[in-house]
């Protein structure tokens, strides 16, 4: 399998035309402030800017023009690189980039691109409003990529399960020292605990009862404890189990402070016996127990924030996350694993339902997407030490509508409804935000010892 | 048993690697013999100028090395020239005598030198460059001439001559048509670029045509139309190119300057593909066909064949060949994308050209119907790739439109990247 690289990105929007990258840039490769060396291109646009800068295109036409061999794709990098003692000046490859990636510098008599800087670009770093990011989440394909999926092959989830994803990635980064509980939901539904003597997963995994998925993992862990072996106590649970019958024993366990990483992964409701109502199904949604009609439009309560509700039992690590900030989830999953070496760590990670929320197979990641910029979906962890941080604060959100419409769950919203989810939505922003604001304390991390 | 191969590439050049490429991308595993009439790994006739001068060592301008293809699962046959095609049999049969059959078979044996009917050059000993070997035979020479003659001020004729004359020899080129480049550059362009010749010592002789060669001991001499008499230690004959289909008499591929081929890079026979100087593919201003003949066509057409060949779902229509050049001389440039004012119906075109002979400045913009047709440049900045690709997508200026005509670099980056998002 090919590598994943690094790219820089241009967001057009926040580019004040300062030029800053292209003196950065002209900095570091030449040691003056001349922009016409710069790698990095920025031109007016109207009102606004845009750029021209080296894609290092997966699949580069530079290089197939090249007649002297100067140019070629580095397999570890993933950069385009020029080799100018075999470059003969012939223009070739810039007529190869449609990009302007590579142009000729009229001042040093050769044609530039953009080395990415050995993976510390100079014109990001130099880039104050933001416009310019250096995306790394290629670290996450090439490492993760290399781990073993802990699931076995086929499992019957949906067509475009976000649960799945979810499962594979979680278990992948965790690795093979754990024992695994999923207790009744669509995780086993679809197939993860197996059935006669074999189980769906290349790692010890069992199916508690809803109710006590907490519980009977704290005894896991600690009788491996006692045994002198470190294995990870992990819950891949639903939203159901999590928030209302299996709360009892998690409350409990929390409050305990158990060395367990528990993750909910939250469809917002009981999708798989039939898609049912949840404590964590959101206001307005349609479910089968919420259902439309005449007289009914859904769901009428709001739903509880049930990662919030962890907070409160000031667990060593708390955290939400999406599948559409992939180095965002894989941070968190990082902390969380540590944290559940020494104490109760929850991750609540939102999980898109084709089946249950109705919308097409291939739009998943793109509706975990919406339900961030709209803040629909707050991005945010916490620790007794530091509180609660937002992790990717969206501060111009996109209005909820287009998180709305794209689901057929909330395809009979009435304009009164909507309004009611906006205010909801605004009030559960200003409320995290003020945990936010609050400082960690000192006796919160004192009371945990 | 007669060797066979599922894809069959002959040519080992631009065209045939880039669509071995495309077809690597497509189909991992199916096995694919590419062959080439020289003796070395792959490399390009546009280079060659360099290793004439010494720019480039000739040991270090190879485009694939053996690694490439062992760990692309290709069987690389150097040496192996094609004398013959069988399309009834699906088979070619090498000079040796042996034959290798295929499912599919790319024809990229690019273009090869023309030589002109002049009385007494069939007597003379002469140079070409289009191969490797010639390059380097050219160089050799270099040490025991003094004066050289280049026949022909086209793209090859011209990047030999600096090369000599960089090499410290005396060259004349005499060039047939009024300016040197033509097709690629006005006049006005081709004035700028001759008089940067000239005051590199270099004789133009233009308009005017060899009559007659005579040996003249080891080299020549020339006697043009209007009498005057030349004489050269060396002749490098650079009169154009044409493509190489000898091998294909007989075989039923359809031929007219070129291999004939559709908008897929199809022949006539079904399981054969043509792309690359060798093509005579669809022009991109009308539906003639055309022989192209520059590098980035090749690379295109290549693509396409392979594609096409491993039947990619993502295979696109050729979209048709827009002439295009960069030639770089003395350390200046010039660049061309598209077409001049003259090849273009009347209505709705626009030119705009600015001048600075002091600076050797110029440029020359043609729009059609607020759309670019053409951009002409010596010295000028612009990114030729992305004109390129305005031209193609046949971007309407709007608004931009006079921003363009005053700063096309900056706007063409601008539309680009809004455009190509
Ligand atoms: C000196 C020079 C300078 C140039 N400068 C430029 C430039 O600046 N810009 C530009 O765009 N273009 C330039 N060109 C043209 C450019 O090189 C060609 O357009 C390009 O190489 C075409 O690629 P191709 O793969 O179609 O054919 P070629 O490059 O001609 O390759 C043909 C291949 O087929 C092989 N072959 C031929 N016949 C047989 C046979 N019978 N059996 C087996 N193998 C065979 C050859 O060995 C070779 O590998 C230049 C050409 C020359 C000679
Ligand atoms: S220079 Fe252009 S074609 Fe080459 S890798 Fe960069 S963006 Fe792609
Ligand atoms: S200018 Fe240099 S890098 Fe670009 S195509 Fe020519 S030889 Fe290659």
């Amino acid at each position: 399998m090919g590598a994943a690289y690094e790219t820089i990105h241009f967001k057009a929007e926040a580019c004040d035309g300062c030029n800053d990258c292209m003196t950065a840039c002209a900095m570091a490769k030449t040691q003056t402030e001349e922009h016409l060396h710069s790698r990095i291109q920025i031109v007016p646009s109207g009102e606004g800017f845009e750029l021209a800068i080296c894609r290092q295109c997966g699949d580069p036409k530079c290089v197939l023009n090249c007649p002297a061999a100067a140019l070629s794709k580095n397999a570890g990098s993933g950069v385009v690189d020029w080799d100018g003692s075999k470059c003969v000046n012939c223009l070739l490859c810039t007529v190869g980039c449609a990009y302007g990636g590579i142009a000729y510098d009229s001042i040093a008599s050769h044609v530039i691109k953009c080395d990415m800087c050995e993976g510390a670009p100079a014109c990001v770093q130099a880039c104050t409003p933001g416009a310019l990011k250096h995306i790394t989440t290629a670290r996450i394909y090439n490492e993760a990529g290399k781990l073993e999926d802990l699931f076995a092959p086929g499992l019957s989830g949906c067509q475009g399960c976000n649960t799945e994803l979810i499962m594979r990635h979680a278990l992948r980064r965790i690795g093979p020292d754990v024992v695994v509980a999923t207790p009744p939901g669509c995780i086993p539904g679809m197939g993860s605990v197996g059935y006669n003597g074999l189980t769906g997963t290349k790692v010890p995994v069992f199916h508690p009862l809803l109710t006590n998925t907490a519980s009977m993992l704290a005894g896991v862990r600690r009788q491996y404890k006692r045994a002198g072996r470190d294995v990870l106590a992990v819950a891949l649970a639903g939203d159901g189990g999590t928030a209302d019958v299996g709360f009892q024993s998690l409350s409990g366990a929390a409050e305990r402070g158990e060395e367990i990483l528990y993750i909910c992964v939250d469809n917002e409701g009981y999708m798989n016996t039939g898609m049912q109502r949840s404590g964590c199904t959101p206001y307005g949604a349609w479910t089968s127990t919420t259902p439309v009609g005449e007289r009914a439009h859904g769901k009428t309560q709001d739903a509880k924030n049930l990662p919030l509700l962890m907070v409160m039992h000031n667990c060593d690590f708390v955290a939400t996350a999406s599948t559409a900030f992939m180095e965002d989830l894989y941070d968190k999953l990082d902390r969380a694993i540590v944290a559940a070496k020494t104490g109760f760590a929850y991750l609540h990670i939102y999980s898109p339902c084709t089946t249950g929320w109705r919308f097409p197979s291939d739009q998943n990641v793109e509706v975990a997407r919406k339900a961030v910029e709209t803040n629909f979906v707050l991005l945010w962890e916490f620790n007794p030490a530091d509180g609660l941080q937002f992790t990717h604060p969206v501060e111009n959100a996109r209005p909820i509508d287009e998180y709305l419409e794209v689901l057929g769950k909330y395809r009979h919203l009435d304009p009164d409804q909507v309004a009611h989810i906006e205010r909801s939505l605004a009030n559960n922003l200003a409320r995290i935000r003020g945990f936010a604001a609050a400082e960690g304390t000192a006796s919160a991390e004192a009371g945990r010892a | 048993m007669m060797q066979h191969a599922h894809y069959l590439i002959v040519g080992a050049s631009h065209a045939a690697l880039s669509a071995l490429h495309a077809i690597r991308l497509h189909d991992a595993e199916g096995d694919v013999t590419l062959l080439t009439r020289d003796d070395s790994l792959p490399y390009s006739p546009t280079v060659l100028p360099y290793v004439v001068s010494g720019r480039s060592d000739p040991g270090r301008v190879f485009l694939r090395d053996e690694g490439y293809f062992s760990e692309h699962k290709v069987n690389y046959l150097r040496g192996a020239k094609v004398q013959k095609l069988n399309s009834g049999e699906s088979a070619v049969e090498l000079a040796d005598g042996s034959k290798i059959g295929f499912d599919k078979l790319l024809l990229a044996t690019g273009a090869a030198p023309m030589l002109p009917a002049i009385p007494g050059l069939a007597g003379l000993k002469f140079h070409v460059l289009r191969t490797l070997a010639d390059a380097v035979s050219l160089r050799e020479a270099l040490p025991r001439i003094k004066r050289a003659l280049v026949l022909g001020g086209g793209l090859i004729g011209m990047h030999a001559a600096e090369n000599l004359a960089k090499g410290g020899v005396e060259v004349s080129v005499v060039e047939m048509q009024p300016h040197v480049l033509a097709g690629y550059f006005d006049a006005e362009a081709s004035g700028m670029i001759e008089a940067v010749f000239a005051a590199k010592g270099v004789r133009l002789l233009l308009g005017t045509s060899v009559a007659a060669f005579t040996p003249n001991g080891e080299g020549c001499r020339a006697k043009l139309a209007d009498g005057t008499e030349i004489d050269a230690d060396l002749l490098l004959v650079a009169t154009g190119v044409a493509p190489v289909t000898d091998f294909l008499d007989g075989s039923g591929v359809e031929t007219e300057r070129g291999v004939l081929v559709d908008e897929h890079m199809r022949t006539n026979v079904a399981n054969i593909w043509a792309a690359g100087d060798v093509a005579q593919a669809r022009g991109f201003y009308s539906s003639e066909r055309i022989i192209n003949g520059i590098l980035p066509d090749a690379v295109d057409q290549g693509r396409i064949a392979g594609m096409a060949m491993a039947e990619d779902p993502g295979t696109h229509d050729y979209a048709g060949g827009v002439p295009l050049n960069t030639y770089s001389f003395f350390g200046q440039h010039a660049v061309s994308v598209g077409v001049h004012e003259g090849a273009l119906e009347a209505s709705g075109v626009e030119v705009k050209k600015q001048v600075d002979a002091a600076h050797n400045h110029y440029l020359k913009i043609v729009l059609k119907d607020r759309r670019l047709a053409g951009i002409f440049g010596v010295n000028a900045a612009f990114d030729p790739g992305i004109m390129w690709e305005l031209i193609l997508r046949g971007i309407d200026l709007g608004d931009e439109k006079l921003a363009f005509l005053r700063s096309p670099q900056d706007t063409a980056r601008a539309l680009m990247s809004k455009n190509w998002r």
